[in-house]
């Protein structure tokens, strides 16, 4: 089975990407098991036509653009972006709201991609790491952490600057945290206060003390 | 995940006469523990009802000079509302000891109340579970139990409810207003709420099919000390083994509630009585009856540890 082609993709043929290659496999995985079943099927029920499964129209704004589509009902926020929108910069970390590697901010806050439904994002703005910085043009966030080294892998750093960008704004806003010695006065951004404001962001590297420093630097130079 | 048809809803009439008439519906709010569940297909409702379209997100004086908060506000709106952190700190407290920024951003007040129990067995499918089948058995009887309840426990069902929210709001008095299909509102001492596991830990609460949780009421707010200690296994980002919430008066009497010790959140007035004669005194009273697995007895003396802290930093 060929890769599906992917308008952010150069280069397919020959040039195939580890994505690409990854997805090829596994689809070919999923074929064979599929056919498994539909033989199955076909012997119990010849007469009963599929029935797709029910799904509703969503239109939200996403990184400032407009997109509507027709979804699943069961299609997260999540795996809407990355399978149907094919912004893959929000990653797929543990899918059970654990990790924090999917952080994307809506409506200004920041939430788990992983833990809601596109449908359920109906006139939303919606900002992910595509929203917040490009390759030439890097989101001041994204410069702290490449220059203090606040990754390894990288797998969760997307999730780490969505969730650092709006946590900046919380502390603005004067959301207390769990570490805030005054509920009323507002909190200084001390390591402390990120430390336990960013505790749903994971990193399995273990690049914390990096990414406590990036975030400070940025919030040292905006206040 | 099983398939669900899906619809939004922006009235409370509609709510309910949507939940009234398709059995398999559920509500969704914020979703963070209803989604988890139904990927896992502990959850398998076959129609949702959207209900972030109601206003119920408001946050307003009561006439008998309380706080009324709308069970869609969420976790975070809740705990930075200047009149709760001023009045009712304990529950801004409460509610920035439990899970993370992301989730809070989600959760709203009525789903954190309906929330699910986070016992390892119920999550895990291939386990017995009596709360997610009747009769299966319980694997956390006789399991891993460190986190389990150590009251209010039947032969049938040891699972804790998670919430931090909860307990401040029951140490607080809180009470739950609904409303039914046919129109009928009622409301809810928060401790009614929730039903005891018994034999039929699989029913959690009192609420008929379809009745919607539209607020929860505070009394008028207590000017003591206001403190919201939870004891876990990280710093951060964790379920309370033990928490205490407590509101203690200049005269040493005070409210009190414990999270992570039974399915509810555990208050005793008569047990508040003790309160000026220490923590040894309130919790042998509060834990009465307490029956612990070999792995989570540890948990009374954590709690009576957790009390006297509570108490040593309040007023004198």
């Amino acid at each position: 089975m060929p890769p599906p082609s992917s308008p952010t993709a150069p280069g397919a043929g020959f040039e195939l990407s580890r994505r690409q290659v990854l997805i090829g496999t596994a689809g070919t995985a999923v074929t064979a098991a599929l056919a498994k079943v539909h033989d199955a099927q076909a012997v119990a029920h010849t007469k009963s036509a599929p029935q797709s499964p029910p799904g509703t129209h969503v239109a939200f704004t996403l990184n400032e653009r407009r997109v509507a589509l027709d979804v699943d009902n069961r299609t997260t926020l999540l795996d809407a972006l990355r399978e149907r929108l094919h912004l893959t910069g929000t990653k797929k970390g543990c899918d059970h709201g654990q990790c924090g590697a999917c952080t994307v901010i809506v409506e200004g806050r920041r939430i788990n991609a992983c833990l809601t439904l596109a449908v359920m994002h109906e006139g939303d703005s919606i900002t992910t790491i595509e929203g917040l910085g490009t390759p030439d043009n890097l989101h001041p966030l994204q410069a702290a952490f490449i220059k203090h080294d606040g990754y390894q892998c990288g797998y969760c750093t997307p999730g780490q600057i969505c969730s650092a960008v709006a946590m900046l704004e919380e502390i603005k806003a004067g959301i207390p945290s769990h570490v805030s010695s005054d509920l009323i006065a507002g909190s200084p951004v001390t390591a402390a206060e990120i430390r336990e404001r960013m505790s749903g962001n994971i990193c399995r590297c273990g690049a914390y003390s990096n990414i406590v420093d990036a975030i400070q630097e940025i919030a040292g130079g905006e206040a | 995940m099983k398939p669900f048809t899906y619809e939004r809803v922006t009235s409370l009439q509609q709510a309910v006469n949507a939940a009234a008439n398709s059995p398999g519906a559920r509500f969704i709010a914020g979703g963070t523990n209803l989604l988890d569940l139904m990927k896992l297909e502990i959850e398998v409702p076959q129609h949702l009802i959207d209900v972030n379209g109601l206003s119920l997100d408001a946050i307003t004086p009561t006439e008998d000079g309380g706080l009324r908060i709308g069970a869609m506000v969420r976790n975070t709106d809740l705990a930075a509302a200047p009149q709760v952190r001023r009045d009712y700190a304990v529950l801004s407290k409460a509610l920035l000891a439990g899970a993370s920024g992301q989730l809070r951003n989600k959760a709203t007040t009525a789903g954190n109340l309906l929330q699910r129990t986070r016992c390892a067995y119920f999550y895990d499918t291939n386990q017995p579970c009596n709360k997610r089948r009747p009769g299966a058995g319980c694997s956390a009887i006789g399991g891993a139990s460190r986190q389990q309840a150590i009251i209010g426990v039947s032969d049938a069902c040891i699972a804790s409810h998670p919430s931090d929210m909860a307990v401040a709001m029951r140490a607080l008095g809180a009470r739950v207003e609904t409303l039914n299909s046919d129109g009928q509102v009622r409301t809810i001492d928060l401790t009614d709420l929730y039903s005891a596991p018994g034999a039929t830990p699989h029913i959690e609460n009192i609420l008929n099919n379809g009745e919607l949780i539209t607020a929860v009421t505070l009394p008028k707010p207590l000017r003591g000390e206001h403190i919201y200690y939870k004891v876990r296994d990280r710093a951060s980002y964790a379920f309370a083994l033990v928490s205490v919430a407590a509101i203690v008066l200049p005269d040493r009497t005070g409210q009190l509630a414990l999270g992570g010790v039974a399915y509810k959140p555990w208050r005793s007035e008569e047990a508040e009585a003790y309160l000026p004669d220490g923590a040894e005194a309130v919790t042998t009273h509060l834990l009465a009856g307490a029956n612990p697995t070999a792995q989570n007895a540890f948990k009374i003396k954590l709690a009576e540890r957790t009390i006297g802290l509570a108490l040593s930093i309040a007023p004198s």
